[in-house]
């Protein structure tokens, strides 16, 4: 049964320097309020994991929790580039960022191999294109049965996946609509998960198009009311699109970054 | 004549491409915004499908993301990551995917990775594959929206993302690519189609007011020009209407507060 914690608690139990980290949610339901807390906790030489690192782990990265990138699709949805991922790519700075880039369908099938207990997963992708070049993760396979040759992709298996949803209930049974991305996938690839929820009730009642994952199956969960702001939570509030256009300018200057980080993640107050 | 600008021009003529009653793959940007011009004019059920996972989405304005909330509320199912991959695109069920790009060469073969210097140490660092290697690898056909320019239309791209034609003729068969690939690109000065036989980009379509030799200057290769290059006709007042309309909502987005 997962654990009931604070926020400050769950980063702390769960989220350990040097790990292998994902915090899923695509566009819908992104777990900024942990990943500030991330920081806020100065994790290092973490190896951050997702399909479309967007904003979120532009501050992480800006704020030197990451040594290594494992991404499909790094941007700022809609707006343009990520300035402190390019920054760390283009001149290490803070520090250097591997990177491991796949397409969003290899990173998918590798979150369901992860999920499914398989080594690797298979599809027809990356034929043709230079990404296989650049990592080993990404490799030929002849099908047993008609000898076609597919690509196969290694499982992913975060050391903690961190996701946010709508709801809980007291046994940490959590509940999630609208786009529900890789979420499940991410948390039952993983080895610890921690969940943000925007509130704790005592019964779940059943959404259409819900998605449940069962307390058993999750390591902690926290109530963090607003904890996907910029992003949102279907239900609970709408996309903070002008915060993604303004972090354009924000985040274009190291020390105009720097200052935002200080104020609006460091200097924060959390209720413990 | 209404005035109009040259991204309204190729918007316009990226809607015009997509027929009624098809499903279309909807990247973020000018396809959205073009295929959703098309929903509301000549193509009512055109089927939109976001990568996010929205199926049959029907949104009254302009998403800034992918996954804006107007996306789910409106569609015909909201599915799994995985499932829009694997169920839905892989085996060949969408019939149109659109796509961008920030290098193109005379193949349709896109590159949205890197620029310059080399992949660990690049000049500049775009946003990388996304969907796009296997909607390029799997839609029935692609459609390419992008500016055309020189620093766009490359006699090489530094890094194939999505594969087009790849060398020429039987390429993509060799690979096992089922897709048919980016048989049309649309820029702002004009359309260009894939040669049956050669695979070669061909410029066959001239949007109103623009020249060869402008689009010949605005290609990076010897640009190859149909013997019957036509003319497309500009953009209707209903179709400016709907687009001016649409690219409104898109400022107006709602921020924060409740839902």
């Amino acid at each position: 049964m997962a654990k009931l914690v604070s926020l400050a608690d769950g980063v702390a139990e769960l989220v350990r320097d040097g790990d292998t980290v994902a915090l899923e949610g695509f566009t819908h339901l992104i777990p900024f309020a942990a990943g500030h807390e991330i920081i806020r906790q100065g994790r290092r030489d973490l190896t951050l994991v997702r399909m479309t690192p967007d904003v979120i782990y532009d501050q992480l990265i800006g704020a030197g929790c990451a040594r290594r990138l494992v991404f499909s699709w790094g941007g700022n949805p809609g707006v343009g580039s990520l300035h402190r991922f390019r920054d760390a790519v283009q001149n290490s700075w803070p520090v250097p960022l591997e990177l491991e880039e796949h397409s969003h369908a290899g990173m998918a099938n590798r979150y369901v191999a992860g999920a499914s207990g398989l080594p690797f997963a298979v599809l027809r992708g990356y034929t043709g294109t230079d990404l296989p070049r650049h990592t080993t993760n990404i490799r030929p396979i002849e099908c047993p049965f008609t000898g076609e040759t597919l690509t196969a992709v290694p499982a992913l298996r975060p050391d903690v996946t961190v996701v946010h949803a709508q709801r809980a209930d007291r046994a940490g049974n959590v509940q999630m609509w609208g786009i529900t991305g890789v979420q499940k996938e991410a948390v039952l690839a993983a080895h610890r998960s921690l969940v943000t929820v925007e509130e704790i009730v005592d019964e779940l009642e059943p959404v259409p198009g819900q998605v449940v994952l069962p307390g058993w199956a999750v390591t902690a969960v926290a109530a963090v009311p607003g904890g996907s702001h910029p992003s949102y939570t279907q239900g609970y509030s709408v996309r903070d699109n002008d915060f993604y256009r303004a972090w354009d300018a924000i985040s274009r200057d190291r020390d105009t970054f720097a200052d935002w980080i200080e104020r609006h993640v460091r200097k924060v107050e959390v209720q413990a | 004549m209404t005035d109009y600008t040259a991204d309204e021009m190729m918007t316009v003529a990226a809607a015009r491409q997509l027929r009624d009653g098809t499903a279309c793959f909807v990247g973020i940007g000018l396809p959205s915004t073009a295929a959703n011009l098309a929903r509301a004019t000549h193509a009512p059920n055109l089927v939109l499908i976001y990568e996010s996972g929205c199926l049959g989405a029907k949104p009254d304005r302009l998403p800034l993301s992918i996954g804006d909330g107007v996306l789910a509320d409106t569609a015909d199912a909201v599915v799994s990551v995985p499932e829009v991959f694997n169920y839905w695109l892989q085996p060949g069920r969408i019939d149109v995917g659109f796509l961008g790009a920030a290098q193109l060469d005379r193949y349709g073969n896109i590159n949205t990775t890197v620029i310059g210097g080399d992949y660990t140490d690049p000049k500049v660092r775009l946003p990388g594959a996304g969907g796009a290697p296997e909607i390029a690898a799997s839609c029935r056909e692609v459609v390419v929206v992008v500016r055309q320019g020189l620093r766009t239309f490359t006699e090489r791209v530094d890094f194939v993302t999505s594969v087009g034609f790849g060398a020429g003729p039987g390429d993509r068969e060799r690979l096992g690519l089922r897709g048919g690939g980016p048989r049309t690109v649309i820029t702002d000065l004009g359309v260009l189609e894939a040669d049956p036989a050669t695979c070669e980009l061909t410029l066959t379509r001239l949007h109103p007011g623009v020249t060869v030799e402008q689009a010949r200057a605005a290609t990076g290769w010897p640009l190859a020009v149909a013997d019957e290059l036509t003319t497309g006709e500009p953009p209707t007042a209903d179709e400016l209407t709907v687009l001016r309309a649409l690219e409104a909502t898109k400022r107006s987005t709602p921020s924060g507060g409740p839902a």
